[in-house]
Parts: structure tokens; sequence; C-alpha cells
């Protein structure tokens, strides 16, 4: 046995460990084989390592390994003011900082009380839904890229996602570490010609859409990869705790936007696309159609955005101590639902800062998508749950 | 048809190849160094220290001129905590002439600074700014990347080039409280004078 193959554990051991029912039973002579992808596997997003036990192409158990990320997030919050942590929450999902920004001024705002003038509440709304575009499509177009497609519909997708990140820039100053939101508002407030760029970006945005659609939807390459792969059922999502497209890719009607209506998501007209199978195309699907239905509300906020502050005059941005007592904001990220839960004990720095970050937890169920499908799949079927290693370890 | 569906994308592939040689949207790529997209405004990189100048001649002119008056509110403030202040011990009269603290030290290490411009907003002073420089490589991992206050002195001018209308919205915050702050000097001196008159009024009228 190599150095390589040192940090497995003996067979008997793990199936000792692993308590899930076995659900594929190893035929033929029953020895596995064990593969580790990751974690520099270019398939897994970053650091991410999956312990895969094949016989021949089935995969029999998958041990997915995290924390090769871990930054001390959470701790590193409870030592610094409430001020302070926002910069670093850029740096959890950092494909959608705005969402994050957004989720942590929620639940502070919970905490403090505060209330939210409605051009921010407009401006949140505005920055979120690109931020679930720009998701999206790179998501979609990296799931495609796991599927041996290499870059055509990634350079696609991330062509539109630089349009978007010019907005950010142009905005916040920063294409992705924004640290837009404040405690009561936003912190620049939009000018009129941003507006009319947004504008412009979002009409030139259904092209693209219908571009991807042409490109990928009936592809029969991609369909043959991806129907029936890595079926999710409803229940099980449900009993996971899974959310956000996946959930919904499974049937699931929940979407934290129309359940909670947090902000001023009440006033929009907007449909939550469901899915029938919980399959890989179903979330590639799902995700889709949700990029049309942002464009929708980012149509209606543009169009409604009124005039007025970005900040709630009162709001203080430092030295402030909330009360004693604890908040959860939680908010429908592109991935799913991200909540920040806090508890104050009225000083300057939360006392119990946590985060519930979609991607973790939509990825503890890989194991049982993946169960009795070829290896290959395993790398679809993990691009399609759309995790960002920065949310996963934290 | 099997088959239509590959066909109907490598069509969207083929127009795009050849857009790229034709239409000018597609014709993205910038050639860095060569050619360069100016930053936008609000473009921000690292922090630096915004002085007045007073007389462009002389050497010392960014010390003179400096508005910082270590506070050292943006050191407590900094998430990473990458400022380092050390507080003068005698004092220094500022653009409204009272005497305040200046920096003895003001290092930022710029290997830690992580750009989130939390310095800037919650400076009462406008004395820290970002600035929007970022070639900043060197072969020195340590003394080169921290800056100390020197190389952190750039002047309100410098400031008005890179971000022209918060610029002008902060030398115009300025200018009104200077503007205030000289009318409630006059109003204290106006009061003086005439509180002096009447006891010299009252003493007169005793004195008759």
């Amino acid at each position: 046995m190599s150095d390589f193959q040192t940090h497995f554990a003996s067979d008997s051991e793990k199936l000792e460990g692993w308590n899930r029912p076995a659900m594929i039973a190893p035929d033929g002579d029953g020895e596995l084989l064990e593969v580790a992808m990751g974690p520099h596997h270019p398939s897994t997003h970053g650091v991410f390592r999956m312990d895969v036990a094949l016989d021949g192409e089935r995969v029999i158990r998958l041990k997915p390994v995290f924390g090769y990320l871990h930054r001390n997030h959470e701790k590193i919050a409870e030592g610094i003011s409430y001020l302070a942590s926002m910069p670093y929450t850029d740096r959890l999902d950092y494909i959608c900082p705005i969402t994050n920004n957004w989720a942590y001024a929620l639940a502070v705002e919970k905490l403090t009380g505060q209330e939210v003038p409605e051009r921010a509440e407009y401006l949140r709304v505005i920055l979120g839904e690109l931020t679930r575009f720009q998701n999206h499509a790179s998501s979609i177009g990296f799931l495609i890229q796991e599927m041996g497609a290499s870059g055509t519909p990634l350079m696609y997708a991330f062509r539109e996602r630089e349009k978007i990140l010019d907005l950010f820039e142009e905005l916040t100053g920063a294409r992705m570490m924004v640290n837009y939101m404040r405690f009561g508002g936003c912190r620049v407030d939009a000018s009129p010609v941003w507006l009319e760029k947004a504008r412009q970006v979002v009409e030139s945005l259904p092209q693209f859409l219908d571009e991807f659609d042409r490109l990928l939807s009936s592809n029969e390459i991609l369909m043959a990869r991806t129907q029936g792969v890595g079926m999710l059922p409803a229940e099980l999502a449900v009993n996971a705790g899974v959310t956000g497209p996946m959930l919904r890719a499974s049937g699931v009607n929940y979407d934290i936007r129309k359940v909670d209506g947090y902000g001023i998501y009440n006033r929009f007209n907007f449909r939550v696309p469901l899915g029938d199978h919980g399959d890989v195309y179903d979330r590639y699907m799902i995700r889709l159609l949700e990029m049309r239905e942002s464009l929708t509300i980012l149509r209606q906020a543009l169009k409604d955005l009124p005039a007025g502050p970005v900040m709630d005059p009162k709001a203080k941005i430092r030295g402030f101590r909330p009360k004693p007592g604890e908040a959860y904001g939680r908010i429908e990220a592109p991935k799913g639902e991200l909540g920040f839960y806090l508890i104050s004990d009225g000083g300057p720095n939360p006392y119990r800062y946590r985060v519930r970050p979609p991607s973790l937890i939509n990825l503890t169920i890989l194991e049982d998508m993946c169960l009795g499908q070829n290896v290959a799949d395993v790398v679809l079927i993990f691009g399609s749950v759309d995790i960002v290693l920065g949310e996963v370890d934290r | 048809m099997l088959g239509e569906g590959i066909l109907k994308g490598m069509a969207e592939t083929a127009r795009n190849f050849f857009g790229s040689y034709f239409s000018a949207d597609r014709m993205t790529t910038v050639e860095y160094p060569e050619q360069r997209i100016a930053p936008f405004e609000a473009a921000r990189v690292f922090p630096f220290l915004v002085y007045d100048a007073k007389n462009p001649g002389d050497a010392a002119d960014w010390e003179a001129g400096l508005r910082c008056v270590a506070c050292q509110i943006c050191e407590k403030e900094c998430p990473p905590k990458c400022i380092y202040i050390e507080k003068s011990t005698g004092k220094k009269p500022d653009a409204l002439g009272k005497p305040q603290f200046y920096p003895a030290r003001f290092d930022i290490d710029i290997s830690v600074c992580m750009s989130c411009q939390i310095c800037v907003e919650v400076c009462p002073f406008e004395a820290i700014k970002m600035d929007t420089e970022f070639e900043l490589s060197t072969d020195d991992r340590f003394g080169g990347l921290l800056l100390d206050r020197k190389q952190l002195a750039k002047s309100n001018e410098y400031y008005h080039q890179i971000h022209l209308t918060e610029a002008n919205g902060v030398d115009a915050r300025l200018a009104a409280e200077k503007a205030k702050a000289e009318a409630k000097t006059k109003a204290a001196a106006g009061a003086a004078a005439a509180k002096a008159t009447s006891i010299a009024a009252a003493a007169a009228g005793e004195g008759a």
C-alpha cells in the first residue's frame, strides 16, 4: 500500500463507523476501490474532499470531508464590533457577497429594531436579484464544465457576470468584496447614471438566457447525462433541511421570498419555478427559470424605485450596543436559506454569532444522491448542489 | 430528431465564434498593461492620509498639513487590525487653528488590509480616504508592505483627481464647518466685547 492511501481507515473500521443503511450492496468478490476526490480535484470548487468507495464504476459509499478552508469566521465575529463583521460576510459565499451582507444586516436590524428606508429596500432587492442572476449563470456554467463542455457555457456565463460585476464596482467600489449594506440602509446611493446602466444591463440579459436555452436545454448529451441522475426525493430533501433551488427542483414549494416576504418582496409579482423529478436536469432548469423571474423582479424594482434617503438618519454605524436579546435574520440567498443568528448581551460585540450556510446543509445530502450512481456522475451531482467552499467551511 | 439540440447549440457557438471577430460587444479583451481601463470613481484599493497643501514647495508640507488628529478610531474599528497609530506628545494647530494631537507614527500594513473602507467611514475628520493605486507589488514582503505616514500622505489635490464627486462633497462639508467655527468665534468675540462695553458703561454710571 502506498503512502497516498495510508490516511484511509481499514475497510472493517469504516463499515462500523458508517451507520447509514447500505442501500447498495457490492456484488462480485466484494472488494472496493477507495478513491479520494479532492481536496485539489478540479471539480470540487475549491478545497473539498470526497472519499468514495467504488465497486467497479458504482459508488458504494461516499464520505464528504470539509474544513480545509476554515477561517474562524464566527469566533472572530464575537471578538469585533457588529460593523467590523460586515466585510467578513463578503468572504463567506464570495460569488454572492450582496446577499450575505443583506442577511447579516437583517439580523442586526432585527436585534436593534431599526427601520430601513424605502429606497434602500429597493436597492437591496435590485442588487440581490442581480446577484442571484450572476450566481445561477455561473453555477450552470460550472455544472456544464464538469460535464466536460470545457469552458464554452462557462465563458458565456462569465461574460454576462462581468456586466453585473461592473455595476457592483461602480456602485460599491469593489467587484466582489462589496461591503455595501449597513444596519438601517445601504452605504451609498445609486446615481441616475448607474440606474440607467442597470436598466440597460437588465434589458440585455434575456437575450443571454435565450442563448443559453438554445445552447443547452435541448442538448441530447446534456439530457442523457443529467436526466434521472442524482435524484433527490422531496421527503428526503425536506428532512435533510435542503433549501433553495435544490429543494424546489424536488418539487417543494418553499421560497423564503414568498414565505417570509422579508424586505419588500411582497410587492413584486413573480413565480416560483418547481421541478418534478429532483434530478440534475431539474436543478439546471430551475436555475434557468429563476433567472427569468429575477429579471421580472428587477424590471419592477427599477421602475418603482422611489426617491429618498438610503440610510436611516437615526442609525449609528459604530459604537452601538443592542439590548440583550437574540435575533435570527434569514433570506433566500441564491443557494438557499442563508441565516444569521445573533445573541447580544448588551455589549458592543455579539455574544454569539452563528451562520446558517445553505451550501453546507445542501451538501450533507450528497451521499444519498450519489449512492449507486457511476463515479463520473458524482462530479455532476456535486456540481448541481452549487456550493462555495468559503461558505461551507467559514 | 436525435441530435437536433446539439446542432442548435453548435449554431449558437458558431454565431459567438464569428461574432468575436466582428461584433464590438464581443471583443472585450483589454491587453493590460499596454491598455488600461480607467478605474471607476468609486474604486477602492488601500487607504491613504489626506493633507492640505499649504506651501507646495516645502518638503515637509505633508507633515504640517495632515488632517489626522490621532484619535485612533480607525485603529479601533479596523476589522483585521492593520493600522498602528502613536499619538504625539505635543499639540499642533489644525485647519481651524485649534490645537490638536497629530500622529507621531501612522502605519498601515497593506499585506493585512482588506480594503473594506471602514476606516474611511468612521473617520470624523475626513483624514483617511481610499486610493485607487493597485500596482503595489514589492520584493520585500515585510518592510515593503508596511507603509508609514510619509508614504501614506497624499495631497487633497490628488484626492480630487481620483474621487472628484466625493472630494467636492468633503470640501464643502469642511468649508461649512470652518465657517460655522469662525462665526462662533466671531459671535463669542462680539459677545465678549458687548459685555466689556456694558461693564464699562455700568462702571461709568457708578462713577457718575
